[in-house]
Protein backbone atom coordinates (compact mmCIF):
# COMPACT_ATOMS: atom_id res chain seq x y z
CA UNK A 1 0.00 0.00 0.00
CA UNK A 2 1.69 3.25 -1.03
CA UNK A 3 0.30 6.69 0.10
CA UNK A 4 0.62 10.08 -1.66
CA UNK A 5 -0.59 13.63 0.08
CA UNK A 6 -1.75 15.77 -2.62
CA UNK A 7 -1.68 19.90 -1.44
CA UNK A 8 -3.74 20.69 -5.06
CA UNK A 9 -5.56 20.23 -8.24
CA UNK A 10 -2.60 20.15 -10.33
CA UNK A 11 -0.18 17.43 -7.65
CA UNK A 12 -3.30 14.79 -8.07
CA UNK A 13 -3.73 15.45 -12.10
CA UNK A 14 0.06 14.76 -11.87
CA UNK A 15 0.20 11.83 -10.57
CA UNK A 16 -2.63 10.55 -12.53
CA UNK A 17 -0.61 11.41 -15.51
CA UNK A 18 2.38 9.76 -13.80
CA UNK A 19 0.41 6.79 -14.11
CA UNK A 20 -0.69 7.31 -17.44
CA UNK A 21 2.73 7.79 -18.82
CA UNK A 22 3.71 4.04 -17.42
CA UNK A 23 0.72 2.34 -18.03
CA UNK A 24 0.31 -1.01 -20.21
CA UNK A 25 -2.53 -2.62 -21.35
CA UNK A 26 -4.61 -4.67 -19.26
CA UNK A 27 -4.70 -2.25 -16.62
CA UNK A 28 -7.11 -1.36 -14.57
CA UNK A 29 -7.25 1.75 -11.83
CA UNK A 30 -10.38 1.47 -9.73
CA UNK A 31 -10.98 5.01 -7.91
CA UNK A 32 -12.74 5.29 -4.34
CA UNK A 33 -13.12 8.70 -2.94
CA UNK A 34 -16.65 10.86 -2.17
CA UNK A 35 -18.18 13.29 -3.99
CA UNK A 36 -15.76 16.02 -4.66
CA UNK A 37 -12.30 13.63 -3.87
CA UNK A 38 -11.08 14.17 -7.67
CA UNK A 39 -11.51 10.77 -8.80
CA UNK A 40 -12.74 12.44 -12.39
CA UNK A 41 -9.53 14.63 -12.03
CA UNK A 42 -7.22 11.89 -11.17
CA UNK A 43 -8.73 10.08 -13.97
CA UNK A 44 -8.47 13.17 -16.31
CA UNK A 45 -4.31 13.15 -15.86
CA UNK A 46 -4.22 9.43 -16.43
CA UNK A 47 -5.37 9.99 -19.88
CA UNK A 48 -3.62 13.00 -20.41
CA UNK A 49 -0.37 10.77 -19.63
CA UNK A 50 -1.97 8.27 -22.11
CA UNK A 51 -1.49 10.54 -24.92
CA UNK A 52 -5.30 11.91 -24.96
CA UNK A 53 -5.98 15.29 -25.83
CA UNK A 54 -8.70 17.57 -25.54
CA UNK A 55 -11.57 17.43 -22.35
CA UNK A 56 -11.85 14.62 -19.66
CA UNK A 57 -15.53 15.27 -18.50
CA UNK A 58 -17.35 13.49 -15.82
CA UNK A 59 -18.71 10.43 -17.34
CA UNK A 60 -22.01 10.23 -14.41
CA UNK A 61 -24.43 10.66 -17.11
CA UNK A 62 -23.30 8.70 -20.02
CA UNK A 63 -21.83 6.16 -18.08
CA UNK A 64 -18.67 5.48 -19.78
CA UNK A 65 -16.61 7.32 -22.10
CA UNK A 66 -14.17 5.87 -24.68
CA UNK A 67 -10.72 7.24 -25.59
CA UNK A 68 -9.47 5.47 -28.62
CA UNK A 69 -6.57 8.56 -29.39
CA UNK A 70 -4.26 7.78 -27.02
CA UNK A 71 -1.34 5.84 -26.65
CA UNK A 72 -3.36 3.01 -25.87
CA UNK A 73 -7.14 2.90 -25.74
CA UNK A 74 -9.20 4.50 -22.80
CA UNK A 75 -11.81 3.51 -20.88
CA UNK A 76 -13.20 5.96 -18.03
CA UNK A 77 -16.20 4.71 -16.09
CA UNK A 78 -17.99 5.91 -13.36
CA UNK A 79 -20.72 3.67 -11.07
CA UNK A 80 -21.78 6.83 -9.36
CA UNK A 81 -25.65 5.87 -10.59
CA UNK A 82 -25.51 2.37 -10.10
CA UNK A 83 -25.14 0.31 -6.93
CA UNK A 84 -25.09 -3.25 -7.10
CA UNK A 85 -22.65 -5.96 -9.22
CA UNK A 86 -26.28 -6.50 -10.83
CA UNK A 87 -27.53 -2.94 -11.94
CA UNK A 88 -23.39 -2.45 -13.26
CA UNK A 89 -23.96 -5.68 -15.84
CA UNK A 90 -27.53 -4.94 -16.33
CA UNK A 91 -26.16 -1.45 -17.94
CA UNK A 92 -24.20 -3.12 -20.04
CA UNK A 93 -20.46 -2.55 -18.28
CA UNK A 94 -19.50 -6.09 -16.86
CA UNK A 95 -17.46 -6.35 -20.37
CA UNK A 96 -15.80 -2.95 -19.86
CA UNK A 97 -14.08 -4.27 -16.68
CA UNK A 98 -11.24 -6.63 -18.37
CA UNK A 99 -9.50 -4.98 -21.57
CA UNK A 100 -6.47 -6.31 -22.51
CA UNK A 101 -6.05 -4.56 -25.37
CA UNK A 102 -6.09 -0.52 -23.14
CA UNK A 103 -6.36 0.35 -19.87
CA UNK A 104 -9.86 1.35 -17.72
CA UNK A 105 -10.12 3.36 -14.87
CA UNK A 106 -13.33 3.14 -12.61
CA UNK A 107 -14.67 5.81 -10.64
CA UNK A 108 -16.82 4.42 -7.51
CA UNK A 109 -15.24 0.58 -8.30
CA UNK A 110 -16.93 -0.03 -4.52
CA UNK A 111 -19.73 -0.71 -6.53
CA UNK A 112 -18.67 -3.37 -8.79
CA UNK A 113 -16.34 -4.95 -5.97
CA UNK A 114 -18.98 -4.84 -3.29
CA UNK A 115 -17.26 -6.61 -0.46
CA UNK A 116 -14.32 -8.10 -2.33
CA UNK A 117 -11.08 -5.70 -2.08
CA UNK A 118 -8.82 -8.20 -4.50
CA UNK A 119 -8.73 -8.67 -8.26
CA UNK A 120 -11.47 -8.66 -10.77
CA UNK A 121 -11.21 -11.91 -12.64
CA UNK A 122 -7.04 -13.99 -12.87
CA UNK A 123 -4.53 -12.01 -14.89
CA UNK A 124 -6.28 -8.39 -14.56
CA UNK A 125 -3.82 -6.14 -12.51
CA UNK A 126 -5.61 -3.38 -10.79
CA UNK A 127 -4.52 0.01 -9.03
CA UNK A 128 -7.32 -0.04 -6.36
CA UNK A 129 -7.07 3.96 -5.39
CA UNK A 130 -8.62 5.46 -2.32
CA UNK A 131 -8.68 9.29 -2.12
CA UNK A 132 -9.34 10.91 1.36
CA UNK A 133 -10.52 14.61 1.59
CA UNK A 134 -7.83 15.81 4.18
CA UNK A 135 -9.03 19.42 4.04
CA UNK A 136 -9.94 22.45 1.55
CA UNK A 137 -6.85 21.59 -0.92
CA UNK A 138 -5.71 18.50 0.32
CA UNK A 139 -6.04 14.82 -0.46
CA UNK A 140 -4.77 11.67 0.79
CA UNK A 141 -4.19 8.78 -1.85
CA UNK A 142 -3.72 5.11 -0.74
CA UNK A 143 -3.12 3.21 -3.99
CA UNK A 144 -2.51 -1.03 -3.88
CA UNK A 145 -1.54 -3.25 -6.57
CA UNK A 146 -3.67 -6.43 -7.78
CA UNK A 147 -2.96 -9.41 -10.02
CA UNK A 148 -0.11 -9.49 -12.61
CA UNK B 1 -43.53 11.96 -45.28
CA UNK B 2 -44.50 9.80 -42.28
CA UNK B 3 -41.42 8.88 -39.61
CA UNK B 4 -41.10 7.08 -36.46
CA UNK B 5 -37.97 8.44 -34.28
CA UNK B 6 -36.24 5.89 -31.83
CA UNK B 7 -33.87 7.72 -28.73
CA UNK B 8 -31.92 5.81 -26.72
CA UNK B 9 -28.73 7.42 -25.99
CA UNK B 10 -28.80 7.11 -22.33
CA UNK B 11 -31.71 6.37 -19.54
CA UNK B 12 -35.11 7.56 -22.10
CA UNK B 13 -36.69 4.76 -24.22
CA UNK B 14 -38.49 7.20 -26.10
CA UNK B 15 -40.67 7.02 -29.59
CA UNK B 16 -42.40 9.39 -31.84
CA UNK B 17 -44.06 9.83 -35.15
CA UNK B 18 -43.56 12.96 -37.28
CA UNK B 19 -45.48 13.51 -40.53
CA UNK B 20 -44.43 16.87 -42.24
CA UNK B 21 -42.93 18.73 -39.35
CA UNK B 22 -45.89 17.81 -36.83
CA UNK B 23 -45.49 15.58 -33.99
CA UNK B 24 -47.93 13.02 -34.15
CA UNK B 25 -46.83 11.40 -31.12
CA UNK B 26 -44.05 11.42 -28.74
CA UNK B 27 -43.94 8.85 -26.01
CA UNK B 28 -40.84 8.65 -23.12
CA UNK B 29 -40.25 5.76 -21.00
CA UNK B 30 -39.07 7.47 -18.14
CA UNK B 31 -36.96 5.39 -15.89
CA UNK B 32 -36.67 8.71 -14.13
CA UNK B 33 -39.77 7.76 -11.66
CA UNK B 34 -38.41 4.51 -10.77
CA UNK B 35 -34.97 6.14 -10.36
CA UNK B 36 -36.27 8.44 -7.61
CA UNK B 37 -37.78 5.48 -5.33
CA UNK B 38 -34.21 4.25 -4.90
CA UNK B 39 -32.56 7.47 -3.46
CA UNK B 40 -30.34 8.33 -5.75
CA UNK B 41 -29.62 5.53 -7.60
CA UNK B 42 -30.90 3.84 -10.69
CA UNK B 43 -31.71 -0.25 -11.22
CA UNK B 44 -31.45 -1.52 -13.75
CA UNK B 45 -30.32 1.63 -15.88
CA UNK B 46 -30.28 1.27 -19.41
CA UNK B 47 -29.56 -1.37 -21.83
CA UNK B 48 -32.07 -4.03 -20.46
CA UNK B 49 -34.72 -1.17 -19.66
CA UNK B 50 -34.66 -0.04 -23.29
CA UNK B 51 -34.94 -3.66 -24.61
CA UNK B 52 -37.92 -4.20 -22.53
CA UNK B 53 -39.36 -0.67 -23.35
CA UNK B 54 -38.72 -0.32 -26.72
CA UNK B 55 -42.24 -2.54 -28.44
CA UNK B 56 -44.64 -0.99 -25.92
CA UNK B 57 -43.13 2.23 -26.00
CA UNK B 58 -43.30 1.85 -30.14
CA UNK B 59 -46.28 0.58 -30.61
CA UNK B 60 -48.04 3.69 -28.34
CA UNK B 61 -46.72 6.29 -30.50
CA UNK B 62 -48.24 4.63 -33.06
CA UNK B 63 -51.20 3.86 -31.29
CA UNK B 64 -51.45 7.38 -30.37
CA UNK B 65 -50.90 9.02 -33.87
CA UNK B 66 -53.37 6.60 -35.82
CA UNK B 67 -50.02 5.34 -37.95
CA UNK B 68 -49.48 1.21 -38.48
CA UNK B 69 -45.91 0.43 -39.28
CA UNK B 70 -46.83 0.09 -43.18
CA UNK B 71 -48.04 3.58 -43.29
CA UNK B 72 -43.83 4.55 -42.24
CA UNK B 73 -41.83 6.60 -45.18
CA UNK B 74 -38.69 6.65 -42.79
CA UNK B 75 -36.90 5.34 -39.96
CA UNK B 76 -34.80 7.88 -37.53
CA UNK B 77 -32.87 6.85 -35.09
CA UNK B 78 -30.12 8.34 -32.70
CA UNK B 79 -26.63 7.08 -33.80
CA UNK B 80 -24.64 9.23 -30.74
CA UNK B 81 -23.23 9.92 -28.90
CA UNK B 82 -23.95 8.05 -25.78
CA UNK B 83 -23.37 4.87 -24.09
CA UNK B 84 -22.92 2.11 -26.64
CA UNK B 85 -24.84 -1.03 -25.35
CA UNK B 86 -27.70 1.75 -24.67
CA UNK B 87 -27.38 3.14 -28.57
CA UNK B 88 -27.29 -0.63 -29.88
CA UNK B 89 -30.58 -1.62 -28.24
CA UNK B 90 -32.50 1.76 -30.32
CA UNK B 91 -30.08 1.68 -33.75
CA UNK B 92 -30.93 -2.11 -34.32
CA UNK B 93 -34.66 -1.98 -33.63
CA UNK B 94 -34.50 0.90 -36.50
CA UNK B 95 -32.44 -0.99 -38.57
CA UNK B 96 -34.36 -3.94 -38.32
CA UNK B 97 -37.60 -2.26 -38.94
CA UNK B 98 -35.88 -0.12 -42.16
CA UNK B 99 -34.76 -3.26 -43.07
CA UNK B 100 -38.60 -4.50 -42.81
CA UNK B 101 -40.48 -2.12 -44.62
CA UNK B 102 -37.43 -1.34 -47.18
CA UNK B 103 -37.76 2.26 -46.44
CA UNK B 104 -34.54 4.29 -45.42
CA UNK B 105 -32.78 5.17 -41.91
CA UNK B 106 -31.28 8.44 -41.20
CA UNK B 107 -28.78 8.02 -38.33
CA UNK B 108 -29.13 11.05 -35.99
CA UNK B 109 -26.53 13.18 -33.49
CA UNK B 110 -28.35 13.20 -30.01
CA UNK B 111 -26.64 16.62 -29.39
CA UNK B 112 -27.72 18.27 -32.71
CA UNK B 113 -31.28 17.13 -32.07
CA UNK B 114 -31.08 19.12 -29.15
CA UNK B 115 -29.71 21.86 -30.72
CA UNK B 116 -32.48 22.39 -32.81
CA UNK B 117 -34.85 21.51 -30.44
CA UNK B 118 -35.80 25.15 -29.34
CA UNK B 119 -36.91 25.51 -33.13
CA UNK B 120 -39.74 23.00 -32.36
CA UNK B 121 -43.33 24.56 -31.23
CA UNK B 122 -45.24 22.61 -27.83
CA UNK B 123 -48.72 23.56 -28.71
CA UNK B 124 -49.58 22.08 -31.13
CA UNK B 125 -46.01 20.69 -31.43
CA UNK B 126 -44.24 20.88 -34.52
CA UNK B 127 -41.31 22.53 -35.93
CA UNK B 128 -41.18 26.23 -36.46
CA UNK B 129 -37.96 26.18 -39.10
CA UNK B 130 -39.62 29.28 -40.90
CA UNK B 131 -38.46 31.46 -37.54
CA UNK B 132 -35.06 29.43 -37.69
CA UNK B 133 -32.08 32.19 -37.17
CA UNK B 134 -28.46 31.81 -36.57
CA UNK B 135 -27.62 32.03 -33.18
CA UNK B 136 -25.72 31.17 -30.06
CA UNK B 137 -26.94 28.14 -28.02
CA UNK B 138 -26.39 26.69 -25.16
CA UNK B 139 -26.91 22.96 -24.58
CA UNK B 140 -27.08 21.73 -20.87
CA UNK B 141 -28.46 18.65 -19.40
CA UNK B 142 -27.19 15.86 -17.51
CA UNK B 143 -24.51 14.59 -18.77
CA UNK B 144 -23.64 17.59 -21.63
CA UNK B 145 -22.89 21.42 -21.31
CA UNK B 146 -22.14 22.83 -24.21
CA UNK B 147 -21.96 26.22 -26.21
CA UNK B 148 -22.52 26.31 -29.97
CA UNK B 149 -22.64 28.88 -32.49
CA UNK B 150 -25.41 27.95 -34.96
CA UNK B 151 -24.23 30.04 -38.20
CA UNK B 152 -27.02 28.38 -40.52
CA UNK B 153 -29.10 25.29 -40.68
CA UNK B 154 -26.87 22.64 -39.80
CA UNK B 155 -24.40 24.91 -40.27
CA UNK B 156 -22.65 24.72 -36.77
CA UNK B 157 -19.79 24.64 -34.24
CA UNK B 158 -18.91 24.05 -30.95
CA UNK B 159 -17.25 26.93 -29.10
CA UNK B 160 -16.96 25.13 -25.69
CA UNK B 161 -17.59 22.80 -23.30
CA UNK B 162 -17.79 21.42 -19.72
CA UNK B 163 -13.80 20.63 -18.56
CA UNK B 164 -15.65 18.31 -16.01
CA UNK B 165 -19.61 18.33 -14.69
CA UNK B 166 -21.71 18.77 -17.23
CA UNK B 167 -24.58 21.57 -15.63
CA UNK B 168 -27.43 19.06 -14.80
CA UNK B 169 -25.10 17.05 -12.88
CA UNK B 170 -23.78 19.27 -10.69
CA UNK B 171 -27.32 20.41 -9.69
CA UNK B 172 -28.04 16.30 -9.08
CA UNK B 173 -24.69 16.35 -7.22
CA UNK B 174 -25.34 19.29 -4.73
CA UNK B 175 -28.78 17.82 -3.90
CA UNK B 176 -26.69 14.30 -2.84
CA UNK B 177 -24.83 16.71 -0.67
CA UNK B 178 -28.17 18.22 0.55
CA UNK B 179 -29.47 15.05 1.29
CA UNK B 180 -32.48 15.76 -1.30
CA UNK B 181 -33.79 12.68 -3.61
CA UNK B 182 -32.36 12.02 -7.50
CA UNK B 183 -33.06 13.66 -10.13
CA UNK B 184 -32.40 17.12 -7.53
CA UNK B 185 -32.41 19.75 -10.50
CA UNK B 186 -35.94 20.05 -10.48
CA UNK B 187 -36.75 20.06 -6.23
CA UNK B 188 -33.59 22.81 -6.03
CA UNK B 189 -35.48 24.65 -8.74
CA UNK B 190 -38.62 24.43 -6.58
CA UNK B 191 -37.01 24.98 -2.95
CA UNK B 192 -34.87 27.86 -4.71
CA UNK B 193 -38.04 30.00 -5.29
CA UNK B 194 -38.46 30.73 -1.77
CA UNK B 195 -34.72 31.23 -0.68
CA UNK B 196 -32.51 33.84 -0.91
CA UNK B 197 -29.72 33.66 -3.84
CA UNK B 198 -27.61 36.33 -2.09
CA UNK B 199 -27.60 34.25 1.04
CA UNK B 200 -24.30 32.62 0.77
CA UNK B 201 -21.53 32.93 -1.87
CA UNK B 202 -20.53 30.37 -4.28
CA UNK B 203 -17.78 30.88 -6.67
CA UNK B 204 -18.75 31.39 -10.27
CA UNK B 205 -16.40 28.78 -11.94
CA UNK B 206 -14.75 30.19 -15.03
CA UNK B 207 -17.06 33.33 -15.67
CA UNK B 208 -14.61 35.73 -15.75
CA UNK B 209 -12.59 33.75 -18.18
CA UNK B 210 -12.21 34.90 -22.01
CA UNK B 211 -12.49 31.47 -23.32
CA UNK B 212 -16.44 29.41 -23.66
CA UNK B 213 -15.93 26.82 -21.09
CA UNK B 214 -17.22 25.28 -18.53
CA UNK B 215 -16.37 23.91 -14.92
CA UNK B 216 -18.90 23.10 -12.63
CA UNK B 217 -16.69 20.27 -10.20
CA UNK B 218 -15.20 23.07 -7.89
CA UNK B 219 -18.40 25.05 -7.41
CA UNK B 220 -19.71 20.95 -6.17
CA UNK B 221 -16.93 20.51 -3.94
CA UNK B 222 -17.16 24.03 -2.62
CA UNK B 223 -20.20 23.19 -1.35
CA UNK B 224 -19.19 20.52 -0.15
CA UNK B 225 -16.84 22.36 1.91
CA UNK B 226 -19.72 24.64 3.07
CA UNK B 227 -21.92 22.14 4.32
CA UNK B 228 -18.91 20.47 6.48
CA UNK B 229 -18.43 24.18 7.91
CA UNK B 230 -21.80 24.75 8.76
CA UNK B 231 -23.22 21.64 10.43
CA UNK B 232 -27.09 21.28 11.39
CA UNK B 233 -27.22 24.11 8.56
CA UNK B 234 -29.93 22.13 6.68
CA UNK B 235 -31.92 21.30 9.28
CA UNK B 236 -33.82 24.20 9.00
CA UNK B 237 -36.18 24.46 6.00
CA UNK B 238 -35.50 28.16 5.59
CA UNK B 239 -31.71 28.03 5.30
CA UNK B 240 -32.00 24.78 2.98
CA UNK B 241 -33.84 26.72 0.78
CA UNK B 242 -31.25 29.64 0.97
CA UNK B 243 -28.70 27.35 0.25
CA UNK B 244 -30.29 25.69 -3.08
CA UNK B 245 -30.68 29.61 -4.09
CA UNK B 246 -27.19 30.24 -3.66
CA UNK B 247 -26.12 27.77 -5.78
CA UNK B 248 -28.67 27.56 -7.92
CA UNK B 249 -27.84 31.30 -8.72
CA UNK B 250 -24.05 30.02 -8.75
CA UNK B 251 -24.61 27.91 -11.67
CA UNK B 252 -27.04 30.04 -13.23
CA UNK B 253 -25.16 32.81 -13.59
CA UNK B 254 -21.94 31.03 -15.17
CA UNK B 255 -24.43 29.65 -17.76
CA UNK B 256 -26.65 32.67 -18.57
CA UNK B 257 -23.18 35.38 -18.50
CA UNK B 258 -21.05 32.65 -20.75
CA UNK B 259 -23.71 32.58 -23.69
CA UNK B 260 -25.14 36.15 -23.68
CA UNK B 261 -21.19 37.45 -23.43
CA UNK B 262 -20.01 34.40 -26.64
CA UNK B 263 -24.07 36.11 -28.11
CA UNK B 264 -22.38 39.69 -28.21
CA UNK B 265 -18.88 38.57 -29.54
CA UNK B 266 -20.22 37.18 -32.64
CA UNK B 267 -22.82 39.27 -32.97
CA UNK B 268 -25.70 37.03 -32.82
CA UNK B 269 -29.06 38.20 -32.79
CA UNK B 270 -30.93 35.52 -31.39
CA UNK B 271 -29.64 32.89 -28.47
CA UNK B 272 -30.89 29.37 -27.89
CA UNK B 273 -31.07 27.23 -24.74
CA UNK B 274 -32.29 23.36 -24.60
CA UNK B 275 -31.44 20.10 -22.45
CA UNK B 276 -32.92 19.00 -19.31
CA UNK B 277 -31.44 22.15 -17.24
CA UNK B 278 -33.50 24.78 -20.00
CA UNK B 279 -36.13 23.77 -17.70
CA UNK B 280 -34.77 25.25 -14.63
CA UNK B 281 -36.68 28.63 -13.90
CA UNK B 282 -33.69 30.63 -12.61
CA UNK B 283 -31.57 30.12 -16.18
CA UNK B 284 -34.88 30.51 -18.03
CA UNK B 285 -35.26 34.46 -15.94
CA UNK B 286 -31.50 34.96 -16.32
CA UNK B 287 -31.36 34.18 -20.06
CA UNK B 288 -34.43 36.44 -20.63
CA UNK B 289 -32.84 39.37 -18.37
CA UNK B 290 -29.46 38.90 -20.22
CA UNK B 291 -30.85 38.93 -24.10
CA UNK B 292 -33.34 41.45 -23.27
CA UNK B 293 -30.10 43.95 -21.85
CA UNK B 294 -28.14 43.13 -24.95
CA UNK B 295 -31.00 43.24 -27.23
CA UNK B 296 -30.93 39.43 -28.41
CA UNK B 297 -34.20 37.33 -29.05
CA UNK B 298 -34.24 34.11 -26.71
CA UNK B 299 -35.69 31.31 -27.82
CA UNK B 300 -35.73 28.39 -25.11
CA UNK B 301 -37.13 24.36 -25.94
CA UNK B 302 -40.42 23.63 -24.93
CA UNK B 303 -40.22 22.33 -21.47
CA UNK B 304 -41.68 18.71 -22.95
CA UNK B 305 -38.68 18.89 -25.85
CA UNK B 306 -35.86 19.89 -23.19
CA UNK B 307 -35.45 16.52 -21.45
CA UNK B 308 -34.27 13.34 -24.08
CA UNK B 309 -37.44 12.50 -26.20
CA UNK B 310 -37.40 11.34 -30.12
CA UNK B 311 -39.49 13.95 -31.54
CA UNK B 312 -36.41 16.29 -31.35
CA UNK B 313 -34.64 12.88 -33.12
CA UNK B 314 -37.69 12.86 -35.46
CA UNK B 315 -37.98 16.76 -36.49
CA UNK B 316 -34.23 16.89 -37.47
CA UNK B 317 -34.37 13.63 -39.18
CA UNK B 318 -37.27 14.81 -41.09
CA UNK B 319 -35.82 17.79 -42.29
CA UNK B 320 -32.69 16.34 -42.91
CA UNK B 321 -34.18 13.47 -45.33
CA UNK B 322 -35.99 16.37 -47.04
CA UNK B 323 -32.59 17.83 -48.15
CA UNK B 324 -31.03 14.54 -49.02
CA UNK B 325 -28.27 14.09 -46.04
CA UNK B 326 -28.90 11.93 -42.51
CA UNK B 327 -29.77 8.83 -44.76
CA UNK B 328 -27.17 6.10 -43.31
CA UNK B 329 -26.93 1.76 -44.11
CA UNK B 330 -28.93 -0.73 -43.06
CA UNK B 331 -25.24 -1.95 -41.03
CA UNK B 332 -24.09 1.45 -39.97
CA UNK B 333 -22.58 0.89 -36.43
CA UNK B 334 -23.00 3.59 -33.88
CA UNK B 335 -21.26 6.21 -32.90
CA UNK B 336 -20.72 6.43 -29.30
CA UNK B 337 -18.07 9.27 -29.21
CA UNK B 338 -19.25 11.53 -32.13
CA UNK B 339 -18.50 14.70 -31.72
CA UNK B 340 -20.44 18.04 -33.02
CA UNK B 341 -17.57 20.22 -35.31
CA UNK B 342 -15.39 22.46 -33.39
CA UNK B 343 -15.61 26.30 -33.90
Amino acid sequence: MATFISHSIAETAALGEQWGRAASAGWLVGLSGDLGAGKTLLAGGLARGLGVTGRVPSPTFALVHEYPGGRLPLWHLDLYRLTTRAEIAAAGLESYLCRPQGVVVVEWIERWLEEQSGPLAPGVRMRRVEIKIAGDAERRITYEDFGG
Amino acid sequence: MTLLAIETSCDETGVAIIREGRVLSNVVASQTAIHAEYGGVVPELATREHLRNFMPVAAEALRQASVTPAGLDAVAVTRGPGLPSALLAGLKAGQALAFCLRKPIAGIHHLEAHLYSPWILADPPRGDFAQFEPSVSLVASGGHTLLVHVRGLFNHRVLGATLDDAAGECFDKIGKLMGLAYPAGAQIDRLAADGNPKAFQFPRPMLAEANDDFSFAGLKTSVRYFLEKNPGLLDDPRRLRDVCASAQAAIVEVLAGKTARAARRLGARCVTASGGVACNNALRRELAAACAQAGMRLRLAERVFSTDNAAMIGILAERKLMAGAGEMDLDAEIEPNWALPLA
